[in-house]
């Protein structure tokens, strides 16, 4: 029967029009557009555009972190990794949960204390304002970027596959919806719009987990033998994917440590009214995501038993079908339009809190602080956030089309491992390190950048994979357990170097209103 | 130093000293864990009952563990810091 099911999978109906997929999708784009709307006359400053008023209560922050959190490539991409995989899979379930605690334990009160709009608010809170935001926006514009490419490209792969439209038509309809989200409604719209996709893709998700374990008495144990027992026991222990063990320590650095240097998911602790109720929504955003990934378990090894490796591989040499083939194979055309509108939605409220958080970083970083020297009215912060905004949206269409057929995957852990090395030290040092400085927190966030850049450039995965090169220079897939340690160590020396009582004298203020909020 | 600044950074210490304590526990569990994955895959499949390898069931307890330890510390923080800042901040304002 299993076997009669994956030939079955050949004759799927993805990469066709699906006009479950199609209503779905537009009841998507109705409702939040709608949403869009009512924001719209709620968001007339600048507080209540980049942070929605700062009105957001803890239950909806969780959801929205979740929202912000869960994209494309951990419903489409674990999913897949399990199914063709097995156990390799959730490395990834793992790694991309545990940065939640660090957030809680160290960054998500102080910044919601010390912070207006961006993280760069807390990194110059008693630092020279001028270089430490010009540093910080090249670090949060670097992440962006390539975690806009990876969702954009993935964006535009999903909808050719799923509604058999073109590629460019897909990116520019992303662009468009997204635009009109963030242009409109700000930090309002753009939360609304993470809750709405959070409880879609927990809920689809759960309804598939639950259709895959009815098939096996409700007891995930036995689909995972029943796994072992088509694939063989390997398919239940860490294997080929980590064949190097330091490519596995690096990876899970850059995942554990990049979650708090994600500007958009930082900058969500803006969104609520104190640092009682940022500290309660990172608790409900864990347990969300939590459950999310330990669903990955039960998808994952739901397609690789239902639908099979050879079926998934064969739809996307890349794996990133399971999910949706899985649903087609337990719920038919209607499921599998389900699903995909449910995908799409994910990546474009990813997409949105992206451009938000770049935004932010141009206008209230580059231009206000920096250019205008913190003066500037109200009135024209919002028109160059929202010049800052349409900038991005068609800069992410640009590369969106530029970088077509690229692997998605590096770029994610490219933009993990740029925000643990570029923006995550600097953070932390400058709110628990009396003595760091100007100067020791700029050449770290600068250098992470650089660092990070230059060794990904130098990796297998572009000297080998991408430019077809015999050898790389550096052995090293993702260079976090290099440049983590180095950014640590650069801003410590060049701090201690460049000692300046004037700024650990600031301290004591900064200290005290970093716990109190006052 | 008045009395209400040694109570605040009395207290502000505790938080930092907690919020290290936790995050350090965080790093052991997981890199423990990429540390098998890395070094010892022949232990992590090795099957604790029909169909579950312990791998998966620690990756699993890794994912299950890390929210209760925001629990952990939003509980202390909700209840003993949060009290301690009230109490703090009513004391000044006398």
């Amino acid at each position: 029967m299993i076997i009669a099911q994956a030939a079955a999978g050949q004759a799927t109906r993805i990469g066709e029009p699906n006009a479950v997929a199609m209503a779905f999708f537009f009841a998507f784009i109705a409702i939040t557009i709608g949403i869009t709307w009512w924001a719209a006359r709620r968001t007339r400053t600048t507080e209540e555009f980049y942070a929605a008023g700062r009105t957001i209560s803890a239950g909806q922050n969780g959801f929205a972190l979740a929202g912000d959190y869960m994209s494309a490539a951990s419903f489409l991409g674990i999913a897949g990794l399990v199914s063709t995989t097995g156990f390799d899979g959730l490395i990834y379930s793992t790694g991309w949960l545990v940065g939640w605690p660090v957030v809680l334990f160290l960054i998500a009160e102080p910044l919601r204390n010390l912070g207006k709009y961006t993280f760069a608010d807390v990194v110059a809170s008693r630092l020279r304002q001028a270089p430490v935001r010009i540093a910080a926006a090249i670090g949060t514009l670097a992440t962006v970027t390539f975690y806009l490419i990876a969702q954009m490209v993935g964006a535009g792969g999903l909808i050719r596959l799923m509604f058999g439209l073109n590629y460019e038509t897909a990116i520019m309809i992303v662009g468009a919806a997204m635009l009109a989200y963030v242009l409109f409604g700000g930090m309002i719209a753009t939360t609304w719009v993470q809750i709405v996709k959070a409880v879609l893709l927990l809920g689809g998700a759960a309804l598939l987990a639950l259709l895959v374990l009815s098939k096996f008495g409700f007891n995930p144990t036995r689909l995972f033998a029943a796994a072992a027992e088509k694939y063989g026991a390997g398919v239940l222990a860490p294997g080929r994917l980590v064949a190097k063990p330091l490519d596995a320590v690096s990876l899970g650095m850059a995942l554990m440590f990049g979650t708090a240097g994600l500007p958009h998911i930082l900058m969500r602790f803006y969104t609520v009214p104190d640092a009682q109720t940022a500290r309660k929504s990172v608790f409900y955003a864990t347990g969300l995501i939590g459950f999310f990934y330990l669903m990955t378990f039960v998808l994952g090894f739901g397609a690789m038993v239902l639908v099979g490796p050879e079926a998934i591989r064969a739809v996307d040499a890349g794996g990133n079908m399971a999910a949706p083939l899985l649903a087609e194979t337990l719920g038919g055309t209607p499921f599998l339009g389900f699903i995909a509108a449910v995908a799409f939605a994910t990546i474009l409220a990813v997409v949105a809190g992206l451009t938000l958080s770049g935004a932010a970083a141009l206008s209230h970083d580059l231009w206000v602080n920096v250019a205008r020297g913190g003066h500037a009215t109200p009135g024209e912060q919002l028109r160059v956030a929202r010049v800052a905004t349409i900038v991005l949206a068609v800069v992410a269409v640009m590369l969106g089309i530029t970088f077509k057929g690229q692997n998605v995957a590096y770029m994610v852990g490219l933009a993990f491992a740029i925000a643990a090395s570029a923006n995550f030290p600097a953070l932390v040092l400058s709110i628990f390190w009396r003595r760091c400085t100007t100067t020791g927190v700029v050449s770290s966030m600068v250098l992470g950048t650089a660092a990070t850049l230059t060794l990904i450039y130098l990796s297998p995965t572009i000297q080998v994979d991408i430019l077809k090169h015999e050898s790389a220079v550096f052995p090293l897939r993702n260079p976090a357990l290099i440049t983590i340690p180095l950014s640590f160590f650069i801003a410590i020396v060049v701090s201690l170097l460049t000692a300046n009582t004037g700024e650990q004298a600031g301290y004591a203020r900064v200290e005290r209103e970093m716990h109190t909020g006052h | 130093m008045d009395s209400s600044e040694v109570a605040f950074q009395d207290v502000a210490r505790r938080r930092w000293r907690i919020a290290i304590v936790l995050t350090l526990a965080m790093v052991a569990m997981y890199f423990g864990f990429i540390l098998l994955v890395a070094f010892d895959k022949p232990l992590l499949g090795r099957l604790v009952s029909p169909g579950l390898s312990l791998g998966m069931l620690l990756g699993a307890l890794v994912i299950v563990v890390s929210w209760i330890m925001t629990w952990i510390y939003v509980r202390w923080a909700n209840t003993h810091y949060d009290r301690v800042l009230h109490d703090l901040r009513a004391g000044t304002r006398q």
